[in-house]
């Protein structure tokens, strides 16, 4: 057994968990955050993505014991103060999602990509970027769409805090 | 249509969840007791079960049974059944086989179940289903439809002979023989479908509540039609009778045809979590179970051949289709190769003549059944390949060949069951053509050529049947249950409203759509509706969602009961406002005496609807209708694809340079939806023709089972698309809804490799056509003419 201590979406949370639980388990068995998924077992597609201390991780890869001592962010912690985050907004308003399952960890990608690459980002970026993740309904045009328009609105908050 | 009703671009209402992690999926709920299932599985295509030992496995922590199919079998459940029987040409019925849910004696794939682990914990019943040991008799396998049908295959079932299910034929042999004889030209093509696995992001799952007390279990599951597995589960299987059983398919993370079924998971679940004495039970499948065990798609084999006159007119087209359904026969499976594919070899064409044979035939490879599309794409992709292929061989263009075929006059009747009520073929074709500047391809053909690249163009001009289907035809045909739909339009006192549907959504938007539907009738905003679906304790019965058949065959169900509640609203209206019935309006949630300023609040009807204190003489209080829609047709959605691709001659790599879609699905209530539904099919379409393929080796292990061997289509193979419609409205439903869930995967294999192919110059090509296939294709010869 491991003694894992794991800040989440700014909580601090702690357990004993086996040695082998992963991330992913931890978020899900251990503090009920279902909204992080699994869609694979060899770790191709990215239903799993969160962020570990600001980078995504797929959290299907790591042992909840490789991140105690870590901030980890997921989906239900992506909005703040009662609005949705760009990204979330950008997913909603250009119909990025269909049964939704994949979209968790599209939209966790879409941020990190915002955040390593700046809010720039064009089509072929996004695609190109976005071979960790699966998605199954939308044939992945208006994912593109939608984290080419979170970046954007990503972009105006940057600036808006640089000034 | 107002900001909200029919054909406005709505963003989602169901959005908000999915976005935030909020969704609930089956393997997000818990249960107080909850127990996990693990089920041993076979590691060998075709093998006698001699011993099962539990003795280790049963000692293990956690562990709080161990059972084996002779205690499901004896214990009454029933056999997985095939529900659609299709007979031979001799008229004998279908070959059905034995399928345990727990294999007995045999097991014939690898995955088949043959003991289920319920234990306190999911990794104590992983750890106990390894030490479960089975002793087994491994005995050769067979893979391909064409090796089963062999003298020396091994026998997969008794019911069987030479592993043939049926011997089933459609259309008139003589004739067709007779056209052939008189043809000016022949053109003939053997061509393979190849086998894919569905692959819904969400894996299977199944959660069930047992409640001793009253004997009563709850299962949540995913599944595209819950009250059909309640139906299933109840009256086949004998889980549990039906006022017994609840079935709640909560947010289901996309389907495509592989959650249709009622699979062994589900039914050993139910059964092992009684049987054990405990409360609950979850079982979700990782991937590699999935591709183990979600039913497979397509697998076939044709060989065809089609007749030209002199003037390039089609006189005959004659098929002879070969169909590995795998080891059992799955529910839906005998309908896909027989009368959701044959009875589309018209095509968009008048062709006088069409015969048909369809074997079917076991292997030992997992069950095949419908998928995205179900017969259709086979039937396109055989169609559209051919009349590019008859249009090379006769030295005409392949869209002029395609026009000068056309039907052109409504309603048609083909010579394969199918007549088609509407269309405008050429109107697609035109708008596809314009699109993609196909006058101009030859000049880009040229510029890629300096470049040292093969350029191609391939079309597709699709029809599909949606809208399943009339209940008497389809029960004529041999399915074992009705296809209409049902709805419950429930208003509140306040006027809000609850919509109740049969059918499912797992990703189609329906709580958006559906509410459109409201909205547009009474000028609510959609917020004050409420879809509620996917649970039989609160919608009465379904026949769920595939086929594309929630908009044309479910909403229809709507709008009969939104009649029905317009035209009692109304009574209550004119009775307290004095008016006459005819003389009242229904706009914008307000309810109104037309030419006059005499008018009530929407929500003020609804609550005269509930006080009761002023309804005309005689009527019952409340405003609540029902209504059970039962289709007139099939709905016919058609289209042009357009597909131009640059092939690397050095690498075999295939660029798609741009794909273009313009359909006919009739009326549209979400084209933003309807858009999204376009270019999920496209992309499942193209990762068939280039990408995807379920690969067995010789002693039938699944080579292709995990994301790292399957090649799921990504973000970066695939291109922006260019959808767009024309529409002619289907005459047979009240809306005009052709349908538009499958086109996508229906429409575009053939138009992919057509243009493939107009790029290496000659039609020795497979799908999936991978850079390595592509290559050895270009090699194969033929390159020269290609690269003039």
């Amino acid at each position: 057994m491991a003694k894992v201590e794991i800040t989440v979406n700014g909580k601090a949370t702690s357990a004993n968990v086996e040695d082998r639980t992963l991330l992913v388990d931890y978020l899900r068995e251990t503090r009920n955050l279902t909204g992080t998924h699994v869609g694979c077992d060899t770790s191709q597609c990215g239903a799993c993505v969160v962020h570990v201390d600001g980078k995504a991780v797929k959290s299907c890869t790591m042992l909840a014991a490789q991140a105690s001592g870590s901030d980890v962010k997921t989906i239900e912690g992506v909005a703040g103060n009662g609005a949705l985050h760009p990204m979330q907004e950008a997913f909603h308003q250009n119909h990025g999602l269909q049964c939704g399952f994949c979209t968790p960890g599209m939209i966790m990608a879409g941020i990190d990509m915002v955040n390593r690459l700046g809010p720039k980002l064009d089509e072929k970026i996004i695609r190109a970027e976005l071979e960790g993740n699966i998605c199954r309904c939308t044939g992945y045009h208006n994912i593109v769409k939608s984290i080419a328009a979170g970046a954007k609105e990503m972009g105006k908050g940057m600036k808006k805090a640089a000034q | 249509m107002g900001i909200e009703g029919i054909g406005a671009r709505v963003l989602r209402k169901e959005d908000k969840r999915f976005i935030t992690g909020a969704g609930r999926y089956t393997d997000d709920h818990k249960i107080a007791g909850m127990h996990f299932a693990a089920f041993v599985r076979s590691p060998h295509a075709y093998a006698k079960i001699k011993k099962i030992n539990i003795k280790e496995a049963s000692k293990m922590s956690g562990v709080a049974g161990i059972f084996n199919g002779k205690e499901l079998t004896g214990d009454g459940i029933g056999n997985i059944i095939c529900g659609w029987m299709v007979h031979s040409k001799d008229g004998s019925p279908m070959n059905m086989g034995a399928w345990s849910a727990l294999a007995t004696e045999y097991v014939r794939y690898v995955g088949d179940a043959v003991a289920v682990v319920i234990a306190e914990s999911l990794e104590e019943a992983q750890a106990a289903a390894e030490a479960v040991e089975v002793d087994y008799k491994v005995l050769k396998a067979v893979v391909t439809a064409e090796q089963a049908m062999g003298l020396k295959a091994p026998q997969l079932h008794p019911e069987a002979k030479n592993n043939v299910i049926f011997d089933w034929e459609i259309g008139e042999e003589d004739a067709t023989d007779a056209a052939f004889a008189k043809a000016a030209n022949v053109v003939e093509l053997d061509i393979r479908n190849n086998r894919l696995v569905p692959n819904p992001m969400e894996p299977r799952s199944a959660l069930v509540q047992y409640d001793a007390a009253e004997d009563h279990f709850t299962l949540h599951t995913t599944s595209q039609n819950p009250h059909v597995a309640r139906l299933v589960l109840s009256a086949f299987y004998q889980v549990a009778p039906e006022n017994k059983l609840r079935v709640i398919a909560p947010d289901v993370g996309g389907g495509f045809g592989a959650k249709i079924y009622i699979y062994p998971e589900e039914i050993v679940c139910l059964w092992a979590a009684k049987r054990a004495g405990v409360a609950a039970v979850k079982w979700t499948a990782d991937r590699s179970e999935s591709f183990l065990t979600d039913a497979h798609g397509r697998d076939h084999f044709s060989k065809a051949k089609m007749a030209f006159d002199k003037n390039n007119k089609i006189t005959g087209f004659k098929i002879e289709t070969l169909a590995n359904l795998g080891a059992y026969m799955s529910l839906f499976s005998s309908s896909v190769p027989t009368y959701l594919y044959a009875t589309l070899l018209s095509g968009q064409y008048n062709i006088p003549n069409i015969h048909c044979n369809v074997k079917t035939v076991y292997t030992n490879t997992v069950p095949v059944d419908a998928y995205r599309g179900a017969g259709r794409p086979e039937a396109t992709y055989l169609v559209e390949r051919m009349m590019t292929t008859a249009a090379r061989q006769l030295g005409v263009d392949p869209a002029e060949l395609r026009r000068n075929n056309f039907i052109q006059e409504f309603p048609h009747q083909t010579p394969v069951i199918m007549a088609y009520d509407a269309g405008d073929f050429g109107a697609s074709l035109d708008a596809a053509m314009a699109e993609i500047k196909y006058s101009d391809f030859e000049k880009r053909r040229k510029k890629s050529a300096k470049n040292g690249m093969l350029r191609g163009i391939g079309m597709s001009c699709y029809i599909e049947a949606c809208g399943i289907a009339p209940s008497a035809a389809v029960g004529s045909l041999g399915a074992g249950v009705g296809l209409w739909e049902s709805a419950e339009v429930r208003v509140n006192p306040v006027g809000t409203v609850e919509v109740l549907t049969g059918s499912h959504s797992h990703g189609q938007g329906h709580e958006t759509t559906f509410a459109q539907l409201v909205t547009e009738r009474f000028g609510l905003p959609k917020d004050n509706v409420q879809i509620v679906h996917g649970d039989t304790d609160k919608v009465q019965f379904g026949m769920g969602t595939y086929g594309s058949r929630s908009g044309a065959v479910g909403m229809s169900a709507i709008e009969k009961a939104l009649d029905k509640v317009e035209a009692k609203a109304k009574k209550i209206a004119a009775h307290m406002l004095e008016a006459a019935e005819g003389d009242i309006e229904i706009k914008d949630g307000e309810v109104m005496v037309k030419g006059t300023d005499k008018k009530l609040g929407w929500h003020e009807v609804c609550l005269g609807a509930y006080t009761g204190h002023n309804l005309p003489e005689g009527m019952e209080p409340g405003l609540k209708e029902g209504a059970f829609y039962d289709p007139t047709n099939f709905t016919f959605p058609a289209g042009c694809y357009i597909c131009e691709v640059e092939v690397d001659p050095n690498t075999g790599v295939t660029t798609i340079e741009k794909f273009v879609a313009a359909d006919d699905f009739g009326k549209i209530i979400n084209p933003m939806i309807v858009e999204g539904q376009v270019h999920g099919g496209l992309a499942q379409g193209i990762g068939q023709a280039m990408m995807e393929n379920a690969v067995y080796d010789d002693d039938g292990q699944l080579l292709s089972a995990s994301y790292m061997d399957y090649t799921m289509p990504r973000a970066d193979n695939l291109p922006n698309f260019h959808v767009s419609t024309t529409e002619t409205l289907c005459p047979g439903n009240p809306l005009g809804i052709k349908g538009c869930g499958e086109a996508g995967a229906i429409g575009s294999p053939p138009a992919v490799i057509n243009a493939i192919t107009d790029a290496i110059g000659h039609n020795n090509l497979t799908m999936p056509a991978s850079p390595q296939n592509v290559w050895a294709a270009i090699n194969d010869g033929g390159m020269a003419e290609a690269a003039e």
